[in-house]
């Protein structure tokens, strides 16, 4: 009874904690989300501060004559708007000076103001132009928001894990945040989200429809290939994706996640607010103020950090666990986040050392290529180094490891679905349709990264640009469009309460496609199952991120060999039997697929 | 020629058959059920209740497995057996007839006479509706007392204990399942489900359930006089064969349906398989009834073979669904072998694998050694004969070990001291995880005075080399 008095108070003080902490947390998002609102827009000589004199001194009159020098704008939406405005005039004016005679030992390329240049400068200008609280106390509300949002997410997390050590899932199916939604209400989120991608696409293709048209003739294909053609249900539905009920919580989170890519993506000038508060970090690294990129890189990473101690905490007794969750953090830290500002810091490339070709889709475009080249020794050791982790290091390491070696314990995607992903695992389509989508369109992937590099390399060496009918700048552009961007971001994250963690992984990362192929075909790697004891309960299959129905094999007693599987160990974490176990080993690398298992007992004998 | 198989129940035993004889042949086949309409795993609801999975989740097979592999599912409770007729009624009104037929019923759950057991907020745990009636009478409750202290006892302790309902459990004997468990393993459950909060009460039995005034259980009195105030009682004192629809049928029952080694009833035809089939002779060490999953689909295979003719060769032996394929189909009748007995549980967030024999109460010409870990959460026991050293069985609780490494050191009656010394090719933990082989050895060998070595350590390069040996 005294036990039991001491568990009830233990329990009610951890509640006291968990509700600070969530109050704290809450608090800080609510900051987060208004920061890049409340500061103010005014354009003076010194906000402008382009190192280029013409450039400054075309838009400082251009400004002036629209009455905009000066004058204060509440939000960034009407001071971006007239600015680029401003911007455009400026570039007409230095476009007809330009046509009338350049002023005396003036280059030419200098004084003109180029298109790519509106948006850069709009952009510089906008989070320059900024003055407020935000502007002048970064730092207090840097603290205010991501100090606090650490603070309270820690005090929330900790103590769901404070009793025995041990699986950890109560009520995720009864929680509105981690439940996931109807079927239904995912097709329309699924359909709008494509729909808004391409007519985007649109937009970001500079009016040409082809290439929209192109990704929905290529989709409509793979939908009619898996619904009509191959569908296995004859007629029955495949496995339900539903919850009982719809978790709204969870769908607040995709549209917030949603909203976030959308701004960092397509719309930076508007969130001035973000960038401004990791400012003073941004400096101490690099030395230089801080980009929306940085504004991702240190949300990402702090992100990952603390969901990473989430999933050490839930996972305590699980050392594989606890060691691969170490390894995300620390690549992401180091390697994604801290080294490449250093290399900045030391004038050298901003190169991320773990990033690897295809999913590092700009690794071969031109820009890189040639600062790669030009930095010396270091560069050339990136630009080798890049090369050989492509062509040696992804089938040698996966040939003895399989591709969790990357996917689960270095990559930055990875680390992300693996950390604040980690309670979403359960959202994975676990049908054989999925699969059968999955297939198709990571493939699909792989080989548009494969022909845009082959395209993008051919003007680099030739400097011809069109190749058949397509214009590598283009296919380029809209490879970074609709793959790099809206793929990997929106849908990659933005759908991890809707459609499970890793849906980028499974369904788009060229690179897995890559060590997937390596993985099934020419790898130690599988999961064995121990002997007859599955008793088919299904939470291997349910916590599999990459909705690989792991039960089907463990119930027959087959390994389990399959492309996507990023060797999590979650399912053998997961089984109440102890069942499944990731293991390597050359004994037997060609029977680790075949369909009855390479070891099974008849008779008493132990037959191959 | 085509016959129709008729299977009644959709559970493992059943599944497994009607699996088996559509690889093995053409004939029509008709699963009955009135629990669910599809196939699910029952060890898993406990996860349903907690929120781990969705009961959609716990089905193995998509729902459209069973069109595809022509399996016939008609959910209809039957109520009588006609052999004479070969036709089965059902409580619609309406008959299905057979050429052959399986029964694969399952169990229900034991009541033994308490009064007050039938009143509302009493209930076991067993069928689909065991879980809803549970989820209904789970609202608002402020205690709620188990009584019995088995597998299914812990488990709704585990399912209540999620949703911070205050648990009584009551348990007859002096540990928790320690008709089952040796005295060791048995405390140190007893010290983890105390350590979750339950209120455990050994060699306590319940007297009386007592209702309120809408019917509904108020309280029960314990054979010491207590009455314990509690809003549910779950009632977990085993299962019995679900039977009493066979009574006057001609089918021969005792506890459960009795069969002989090819799962045949007196009928010819008619078979059955699971927990509801008693062996008229079982084999050595062995009971009549098991009802446990894995003898469930062992029976369930055996029984397709008989269904569908039978070969010459043996089947069972410990295998699980696979390899059927190898297997002409022949016309002799194949007999049940179980195999070696295996099972595993989780008792909370301890895991427990069982290969072989290990007795409560070891027997005198036995001896075994057990190590464990300091912290009491960890343990290893492995009984051998005293006078020829074979190994007899292995219980693990908090460590993983290969059951085909296990089975092939049991068949083959091992030396104790040589298990010992490749103990490292059984062990099935996670990558990374501590290895306890050497704390094993070291405990054997103070107690024995020898001085062995572990030679072989995880690994399956090593376990595979071992079982291709």
């Amino acid at each position: 009874m005294k036990e039991n008095l001491l568990i009830k108070t233990m329990g009610f003080n951890m509640k006291i904690i968990q509700q600070t902490g969530l109050v704290l947390f809450i608090g800080a998002l609510l900051i987060f989300l208004s920061v890049n609102g409340l500061d103010r827009y005014r354009l003076t000589p010194e906000s402008l501060g382009l190192s280029n004199v013409h450039h400054q001194q075309a838009i400082l009159d251009a400004a002036r004559q629209s009455g905009m020098l000066g004058k204060t704008y509440a939000s960034s939406f009407s001071f971006h708007s007239h600015l680029k405005k401003n911007i455009r005039a400026a570039q007409q004016t230095l476009k007809t000076t330009a046509q009338n005679g350049l002023p005396e030992g003036v280059n030419k390329g200098e004084y003109l103001l180029g298109d790519w240049i509106v948006k850069e400068y709009a952009l510089q200008i906008t989070r320059q132009s900024a003055a407020g609280p935000v502007a002048s106390h970064p730092l207090l509300f840097l603290m205010l928001t991501f100090g606090l949002g650490i603070l309270g997410g820690l005090l929330y997390i900790l103590p769901q894990f404070s009793g025995t050590a041990g699986i950890k899932n109560n009520h995720i199916y009864h929680r509105s945040m981690t439940r996931g939604l109807k079927a239904g209400l995912r097709g329309i989120f699924l359909a709008t989200t494509i729909t808004g991608i391409l007519i985007g696409g649109v937009a970001y293709m500079g009016g040409k429809w082809l290439w929209s048209l192109l990704a929905l003739f290529v989709g409509g294909f793979i939908l009619w290939r898996v619904f009509f053609t191959e569908n296995p249900s004859t007629g029955c539905p495949a496995r339900s994706a539903s919850p009982e009920h719809t978790g709204w919580l969870g769908v607040l989170t995709g549209v917030l996640l949603i909203g976030f890519y959308i701004l960092l993506y397509w719309a930076p000038q508007h969130i001035t607010g973000w960038v401004r508060i990791v400012d003073p970090l941004s400096r101490a690294l690099s030395g230089n103020p801080a980009s929306h990129w940085f504004l991702y890189g240190t949300l990402y990473t702090v992100v990952v950090l603390v969901m990473g101690v989430r999933m050490m905490a839930k996972y305590r007794h699980n050392k594989y666990q606890l060691v691969r969750t170490g390894s995300v953090m620390f690549f992401q830290t180091a390697f994604a986040f801290l080294i490449p500002e250093i290399l900045v810091r030391l004038n050298q490339p901003y190169y991320d050392f773990k990033n690897i070709w295809p999913l590092n889709y700009t690794f071969f475009f031109d820009y890189n290529l040639k600062t790669l080249t030009n930095s010396g020794g270091l560069g050339i050791f990136m630009l080798v180094w890049g090369i050989v982790l492509i062509v040696v290091g992804v089938p040698v390491i996966t040939y003895f490891f399989g591709k969790r070696w990357y996917c689960s314990w270095v990559c930055g995607c990875g680390g992300l679905a693996e950390t604040l992903g980690d309670p979403y695992r359960q959202l994975s389509d676990k049908s054989l349709r999925a699969w059968k989508y999955e297939r198709w369109i990571i493939h699909a992937v792989l080989a548009f990264a494969v022909v845009m590099t082959a395209l993008v390399l051919y003007t680099y060496f030739t400097g011809s640009r069109n190749v058949l009918f397509f214009n590598s700048d283009a296919v380029r552009n809209w490879y970074g469009f609709l793959i790099g961007s809206a793929f990997a971001g929106i849908v990659g994250t933005g759908f991890y309460p809707l459609m499970g963690n890793r849906v980028w992984c499974r369904f788009g990362c060229p690179l897995a496609a890559y060590l997937g192929l390596v993985q099934r075909f020419k790898s130690r790697f599988r999961i064995t199952v121990n002997g007859g004891q599955c008793i088919s309960c299904g939470n291997c299959s349910t916590y599999c991120e990459m909705g690989i129905d792991v039960r089907h094999y463990a119930q027959r007693g087959q390994d389990i060999v399959r492309s996507s599987c990023v060797g999590c160990g979650v399912c053998a974490a997961v089984c109440p039997r102890g069942v499944l176990r990731l293991e390597n080993s050359s004994a037997d690398v060609q029977e680790r697929a075949s369909d009855v298992r390479a070891i099974h007992i008849i008779n008493g004998k132990v037959e191959l | 020629m085509q016959q129709h198989i008729v299977i009644i129940g959709n559970g493992i035993a059943g599944i497994t058959a009607a699996r088996q004889i559509r690889k093995l042949s053409e004939h029509r086949i008709t699963v009955v059920s009135s629990e669910t309409d599809h196939f699910f795993s029952r060890t898993a609801l406990m996860y349903v209740y907690m929120g781990h999975l969705r009961f959609e989740d716990t089905k193995p097979y998509e729902d459209w497995f069973w069109k595809k592999n022509r399996i016939e599912l008609l959910r209809g409770f039957v109520k009588k057996v006609e052999p004479e007729q070969r036709r089965l009624l059902l409580e619609d009104g309406s008959t299905l007839c057979f050429d052959k037929l399986l029964i694969a019923t399952g169990s229900r759950s034991n009541k033994f006479g308490w009064p007050g057991q039938d009143l509302a907020g009493v209930q076991g745990l067993y069928h689909y509706q065991d879980l809803e009636s549970m989820e209904r009478h789970s609202a608002g409750l402020r205690r709620a007392v188990i009584v019995g202290g088995g597998l299914i006892g812990i488990e709704m302790a585990e399912m209540l204990h999620s949703r911070h309902i205050p648990v009584t459990f009551l348990v007859r004997e002096k540990n928790f399942w320690d008709g089952v468990l040796p005295l060791e393993e048995a405390q140190m459950i007893n010290r983890h489900i105390r350590e979750n909060g339950i209120d455990l009460r050994l060699e306590t039995e319940l007297k009386e359930i007592l209702p309120d005034a809408q019917g509904k259980v108020r309280a029960v009195v314990t054979n010491k006089g207590e009455t314990i105030e509690c809003g549910f009682v779950g009632l977990t004192v085993g299962v019995s064969p679900n039977v009493a629809f066979l009574q006057d049928s001609g089918i021969e029952t005792d506890r459960g349906v009795l069969v002989n080694e090819h799962l045949e009833t007196n009928i010819p035809g008619i078979f059955a398989a699971g927990d509801c089939a008693q062996l008229r002779a079982p084999r050595p060490g062995r009971r009549p009834i098991e009802a446990v999953w894995y003898t469930g689909r062992m029976m369930g295979e055996t029984a397709a073979y008989n269904l569908t003719g039978g070969d010459q060769s043996a089947v069972g032996s410990g295998q699980w669904a696979v390899g059927g394929e190898r297997l002409a189909v022949g016309a002799g009748l194949v007999p049940y072998d179980p195999g070696i007995w295996f099972n595993s549980a989780k008792f909370f967030d301890m895991e427990y694998q069982v290969y072989g024999t290990i007795l409560p109460n070891m027997p005198e010409h036995q001896s075994a050694v057990y190590w464990e870990h300091p912290e009491g959460r960890r343990s290893v026991r492995i009984a051998y004969q005293r006078q020829t050293g074979n190994v007899v069985g292995f219980n693990l609780m908090g460590v993983r070990y290969r059951h085909e490494v296990c089975e092939k050191w049991l068949r083959a009656g091992t030396h104790i001291e040589e298990v010992l010394q490749n103990l490292g090719i059984a062990n099935f933990d996670p990558e990374f995880y501590r290895q306890y082989e050497t704390e094993v050895i070291a405990q054997y060998n103070r107690q024995s005075g020898r001085n062995l070595r572990l030679k072989k350590r995880r690994g399956l390069a090593g376990a595979l080399a071992f079982l291709r040996g």
